[in-house]
């Protein structure tokens, strides 16, 4: 990336601690803060047990955090109810999971559909914008298959129009290219870099560093804290 | 940076209903034997109550055409009783009673046997009695000639015989053509008919029926009467029920029993009714183990299906979307389970009352009742699952896979 980094912040996590009431309790984050700017590409990479599940699902408001703040485009959640956290998720965060967690008996055009489906938005034009997430990733040639036909590769790049539908905020994915062989992983690396040229704001996790280090930006963690926050858009 | 107000997430009908048939359109057969158990219940309460109105419904139109305004007078036989015949007089008395339309006498001829020929063995009689009777009986009792003809008082003044269904049959007689003898004790007579079944008079299908005059010239019978049958005017009958006895016999009214032959088949709906009430209990407990089965497999779906419940958060679902999700589809079970049961219950309903020969008559009550009780049950059952399912915290419904 050689354009100046835009001052838009779509996500803001300040000094998040996050504790798990186990015995003896588990303080999964202590104290991790850093800001996501519109348009960039992060990736948060460490060790298995490093929190970065953890710091996802936070970022994602499907959990909230012992202490600190996060803040999604513009939403405090902590002032958030659960109700306006599913409208949050719906209308700001798209997800992609390690397991694509597409719905097995419905098809990819219907899967991809139902990234809008608790937006109130009509059927007919939840289909119609899944037809065009699909030709973003390639894959319109099998929107009618069911996603039991579908091989993994494909399963990703379907579960990724489902997270880019309606135009999120933030794309959060969750080891993207965990459940993949090189080439299907390959190819999902790249589907991501062109959604980021194409604007759109996405952290990867993931614990292989060799696909972190691809990124523009790479917030490193160990132990439940950020070790380092390197950005390299500006030097490329 | 500010964003405006955040918009409510909602899910339509249509889109409610889609959602509540993923898990039974992915997993057909799992979610047929799960309905089963509510088909079953719903099919034999459907099936029950039609057939027991449509057999009650039978019943009634029976007693339409056979009155329930007929009474019997007989002597009241047993130990120490009298001679087992009313007073020769007791048919005219009765016959003076003010609400009496019509009755009919008979008389048993005591000792006489029906054979076909004279070379059958004495000993075979085949159970045939020989009764007396008036050319007032076939009306009264409301019977039907099945094939010849009935004895008129001209008939009845000769040695003609009309055999009831089963002593025809006992005799091998199945029609009435040219002239037909057969031997009353010493006597040969003529059949000149053959009777329907008496629904109101069973024991006289195994009589041979001839006329008082007959019996007298032919037979030697004095004719005392045995029975006296009585039709009465129907907004009458208890008033002339209890002076019947008195009237037929005014010495020792206590020797003398009045019955009315369709309370028999009252008592027999009762009876009915009663297997009914049984039945209906039993489907109510097929209906409830059906609920249970839908329960037990809501749970489980719910166990295996944590991703899905853990993406639809991520997607956006509320927790109440959620349960509504999985009550939906214990709904939409219980309720295909329910169609299910109704269809087969009016269709036995139907195939029996058509081997029947009744008119199919389903209580549209059973139905609404069956299908109410079904959703009812179909609710109950998915509110834990559907509890359970939306209060599943979306993290740990994502770690698993």
């Amino acid at each position: 990336m050689t354009t100046l980094p835009k001052t838009e912040s779509v996500l803001r996590v300040n000094d998040v601690h996050k504790e798990y009431p186990t015995d003896p309790p588990v303080h999964a984050l202590q104290g991790v803060s850093f800001e996501v700017q519109a348009g960039e590409l992060v990736s948060i990479v460490g060790p298995s047990g490093c929190g970065k599940s953890t710091l996802l699902h936070l970022m994602g408001t499907l959990d909230r955090p012992t202490s600190g703040e996060i803040e999604v485009a513009g939403h405090r959640i902590s002032e958030l109810s659960d109700g306006e956290l599913s409208s949050i998720r719906t209308n700001h965060i798209g997800f992609v999971f390690q397991q694509f967690h597409l719905l097995s008996g419905m098809s990819a055009l219907d899967n991809v559909a139902d990234g809008l489906l608790y937006s109130g938005r009509p059927r007919k034009e939840r289909r119609e914008l899944a037809e065009i997430e699909l030709s973003r990733v390639g894959m319109t040639h099998r929107k009618d298959q069911v996603a039991t036909k579908l091989s993994g590769g494909e399963l990703q790049r379907v579960a990724t129009a489902r997270a880019i539908i309606g135009g999120p905020a933030i794309v959060l994915a969750d080891e993207p290219t965990g459940s993949l062989d090189t080439a299907n992983s390959d190819a999902v690396v790249e589907l991501i870099r062109e959604l980021h040229e194409g604007g759109t704001t996405i952290v990867v996790i993931t614990h292989n560093p060799e696909i972190a280090d691809s990124f523009p930006r790479v917030i490193s963690m160990r132990d439940g804290k950020v070790e380092s926050d390197i950005s390299t858009a500006v030097f490329s | 940076m500010t964003m405006g107000r955040l918009p409510k997430n909602r899910l339509s009908f249509g889109d409610l209903m889609r959602t509540a048939t993923v898990g039974l359109r992915i997993r057909k057969l799992r979610a047929a034997l799960s309905a089963v158990g509510i088909t079953i219940g719903i099919a034999s309460i459907v099936g029950i109550l039609g057939l027991s109105e449509s057999s009650k419904s039978e019943l009634l139109s029976r007693l339409e055409r056979l009155g329930t305004n007929l009474l019997t007078v007989q002597p009241n036989v047993g130990f120490g009783r009298g001679s087992g015949n009313l007073p020769d007089e007791a048919a005219n008395m009765i016959a003076r009673i003010g609400p009496v339309e019509a009755t009919s006498m008979i008389s048993f001829v005591d000792g006489v046997s029906v054979y076909r020929t004279e070379h059958v063995p004495s000993g075979q009689t085949g159970g045939i009695t020989v009764q007396a009777v008036d050319s007032q009986l076939l009306k009264v009792l409301a019977g039907s000639v099945a094939d010849g003809t009935w004895l008129d008082d001209a008939k009845g003044s000769l040695p003609n015989v009309v055999l009831g269904s089963v002593a025809a049959e006992r005799l091998g007689i199945r029609e009435v053509s040219g002239v037909l003898p057969v031997r009353l004790g010493e006597e040969t007579f003529i059949v000149v008919g053959i009777l329907e079944q008496f629904e109101l008079a069973p024991d006289l299908d195994r009589a041979a029926l001839i006329g008082h005059t007959a019996a007298q010239d032919f037979l030697g019978h004095e004719n005392p009467p045995s029975r006296v049958l009585v039709r009465v005017d129907p907004a009458q009958i208890d008033e002339v029920t209890t002076v019947l006895a008195s009237t037929a016999n005014p010495q020792f009214p206590e020797e003398v029993e009045v019955d009315r032959p369709t309370e028999a088949l009252e008592a027999q709906e009762a009876a009915d009714d009663t297997l009914t009430t049984l039945f209906v209990g039993l489907g109510a407990i097929a209906l409830l183990v059906g609920g249970v089965g839908i329960a037990n497999v809501m749970v489980i779906s719910v166990l295996e299906r944590r991703g899905e419940i853990g993406l639809r958060r991520a997607l956006g679902a509320t927790r109440r979307h959620i349960a509504v999700q999985f009550l939906g589809e214990a709904l939409v079970l219980a309720a295909l389970g329910g169609i299910g049961g109704i269809v087969l219950g009016i269709s036995a309903t139907a195939i029996y009352a058509q081997v029947k020969d009744w008119s199919i008559l389903i209580p549209p009550l059973a139905i609404l009742g069956g299908f109410g009780a079904a959703l009812i049950i179909g609710g109950v059952a998915g509110l834990y699952p559907a509890m359970r399912a939306s209060r599943l915290s979306p993290t740990e419904a994502l770690r698993t896979t």
